[in-house]
């Protein structure tokens, strides 16, 4: 009985130790930070390259045009984090567009177009989400149909023409996506920040929250990680999986209003082939594509990474071609970077 | 009073007869093994103890209350709680997280409600001193070997202080040092007055911590005794069907 006890402290001791890591090597180990260096280094080398790059109104650009792709790849990572795929976003990012530019065109107040856009993409969401969870379908099928669909009901809506009018409430809806807020800050000229950063800051802050410190955000690494445990366990998986089809959708229609907005006009052809560079945001952010893993702030910088490699290469006078060499590359060093960094763990 | 009491239990799927007429009886603080050949009707048994699907024939009472279970969740309401053959655990997910998946704390402002991590952490480091296994509430479960696994496990079915505790082939696939460590784990169960039912097709590990062993040969009950009144010789003869009963 006396020996015991020496036994437990020291058991106490162990379990209630601590990982002794240094910050910093902590802070290496994370895909999000050497993205962020290389977005950081790119930065760097082009405003020496070229005297345009960090000019207030090319950044201000630049901000702007990443905004569109980070904001659905927020979206897309909580949908990749549960082990899940949506090749629909560029598809409901046209047809929130197309709702918001028909009901408007006709005369609708903007306070009544932008809930029936949501609504029209989450709807999308809905569906998408109910085919995977209930009724067991793959959602790069579900998803793969739902891009040909929705696409395909944008056209039906407008007749495939461009939209280029928006009734009396016409400079609100250009003001939200195409407006920006000036920041007065002491000793350098006013900085603009353009709107749709705006609502992506938010939107990332709810998002990084929400993962870390909900339930719902639990649930989703839970259901990415091992999907029976979470069924065993009394996770509500399959309301889960609808719910984050649903948020992914929200996060495209929320794109898809602003870019009318900045845009001033939509046609069908707006977001196509976007799911991609979505997917390649959240990848390079350092989501795994097989679930479980995934940050919002990482898809952010993903996102970011990947327009300042676009901006640069028109800027040093590159030829656009180039442009998908270099994202694509992008893609396959973040993902063997992170490869190599888990083998190096397991060793 | 017995915990559990299975009577004349029988279940037919169908065509097919995975077990008749079973009964068993189960006490607080004993562990039980249960034995038998593939196919033999040990998983059947276990997963209508565990809710999974009701028996075809029999009844189940609970310290003498008649019970009827049509999903799992009832039975863990009652205090059956499951360790399933593959852990379920979230590779992903700290040891913490899994022991209260589906469970988290947490607390809150006014309407904001959040994950309580710090008590989740600690309720967790608790009972893993309860368990006395060497488990660290925030290390991820990826990195942990095949005993703190298991010990994430058990301190799940913990939490909601169970009855019984049903362990399917908790020593299957880890190494015999790790084996040593689930065994006391079992023991430290017993210890907190929970009976254990044990499915295991190691012979060794029974022995070494089982109080009884039941065993199923073709769906029907055909040893049930203490382990000192038995050998493994004897068992293995009453497994193959070389004995008849005993």
């Amino acid at each position: 009985m006396n020996k015991a006890v020496p036994v437990d402290a020291s058991l106490e001791q162990a379990i209630g130790r601590q990982v002794h890591r240094h910050w910093l090597s902590w802070l290496v180990g994370q895909q999000t930070f050497w993205v962020s260096m290389a977005a950081l280094l790119a930065f760097v080398g082009l405003t020496l390259a070229s005297d345009v790059f960090a000019t207030q109104q090319n950044l201000f650009n630049v901000a702007r045009n990443f905004a569109f792709v980070a904001i659905i790849a927020i979206g897309m990572t909580a949908v990749i984090v549960t082990g899940g795929i949506d090749l629909s976003v560029g598809a409901v990012l046209v047809l929130s567009g197309m709702v918001i530019g028909m009901t408007m065109n006709t005369g609708m107040s903007i306070w009544l177009a932008v809930p029936l856009a949501l609504g029209a993409a989450l709807a999308v969401g809905a569906f998408n989400g109910v085919l995977i969870a209930y009724v067991g379908v793959p959602p790069f099928v579900v998803t793969l149909g739902m891009l040909s669909i929705a696409r395909s009901l944008a056209m039906v809506l407008s007749n495939n023409r461009m939209v280029y009018s928006f009734g009396p409430d016409q400079p609100a809806l250009l003001a939200l996506g195409g407006g920006f807020v000036q920041l007065s800050l002491p000793f350098v000229d006013p900085v603009r920040i353009p709107n749709p950063l705006i609502f992506l800051l938010v939107l990332l802050l709810i998002a990084s929250l929400a993962f870390r410190w909900t339930r719902w955000g639990r649930y989703l690494f839970a259901i990415g990680g091992n999907e029976r445990a979470a069924v065993v366990t009394g996770v509500p998986v399959k309301a889960m999986k609808v719910s984050v089809y649903m948020f992914c959708a929200l996060c495209a229609g929320l794109a898809g209003i602003l870019e009318v907005g900045w845009l001033g006009t939509i046609t069908t052809g707006l977001g196509q082939g976007m799911e991609l560079t979505v997917i390649a945001a959240s990848v390079i952010g350092g989501a795994n594509l097989s679930g479980g893993i995934g940050t919002a702030l990482g898809a952010v910088i993903g996102a970011a990474l990947i327009e300042v490699i676009r901006n640069s290469l028109t800027l040093l006078g590159i030829s656009t071609f180039w442009q998908g060499t270099f994202v694509g590359s992008f893609i396959v060093i973040a993902v063997l970077f992170d490869r190599l960094r888990s083998r190096g763990a397991n060793e | 009073m017995a915990i559990l009491e299975l009577s004349s239990i029988s279940k037919h799927f169908g065509a097919i007869q995975a077990l008749t007429n079973v009964s068993l009886t189960l006490h607080a603080g004993e562990v039980v093994g249960l034995m038998g050949d593939n196919g033999a009707g040990k998983s059947t048994l276990v997963k209508i103890i565990a809710g999974n699907y009701p028996p075809s024939v029999g009844t189940m009472t609970m310290l003498g209350r008649a019970v009827h279970f049509h999903k799992p969740s009832d039975a863990r309401s009652q205090g059956v709680e499951i360790v399933y053959q593959d852990l379920a655990l979230c590779d992903n997910l700290s040891a913490a997280e899994n022991v209260f998946l589906g469970r988290e704390l947490m607390r809150g402002f006014g309407p904001l409600r959040w994950i309580d991590y710090r008590t989740m952490f600690q309720r967790a480091g608790e009972l893993f001193i309860e368990l006395k296994s060497e488990t660290r509430p925030r290390d991820l479960v990826r990195r942990m070997s095949g005993g703190q696994r298991q010990a994430v496990a058990i301190a799940r079915t913990r939490l909601s202080d169970p009855k019984i505790v049903l362990m399917d082939e908790p020593t299957a696939a880890i190494s015999v040092r790790q084996v040593a460590e689930v065994l006391s784990l079992i023991r430290r169960l017993r210890d907190h007055q929970i009976a254990v039912v044990l499915i295991s097709h190691r012979m060794p590990d029974v022995f070494s911590v089982a109080d009884r062993v039941v065993v199923l040969r073709r769906g029907e009950k055909v040893a049930d005794k203490p382990v000192a009144q038995t050998s493994p010789e004897e068992v293995t003869g009453l497994i193959t069907g070389a004995i008849a009963t005993a």
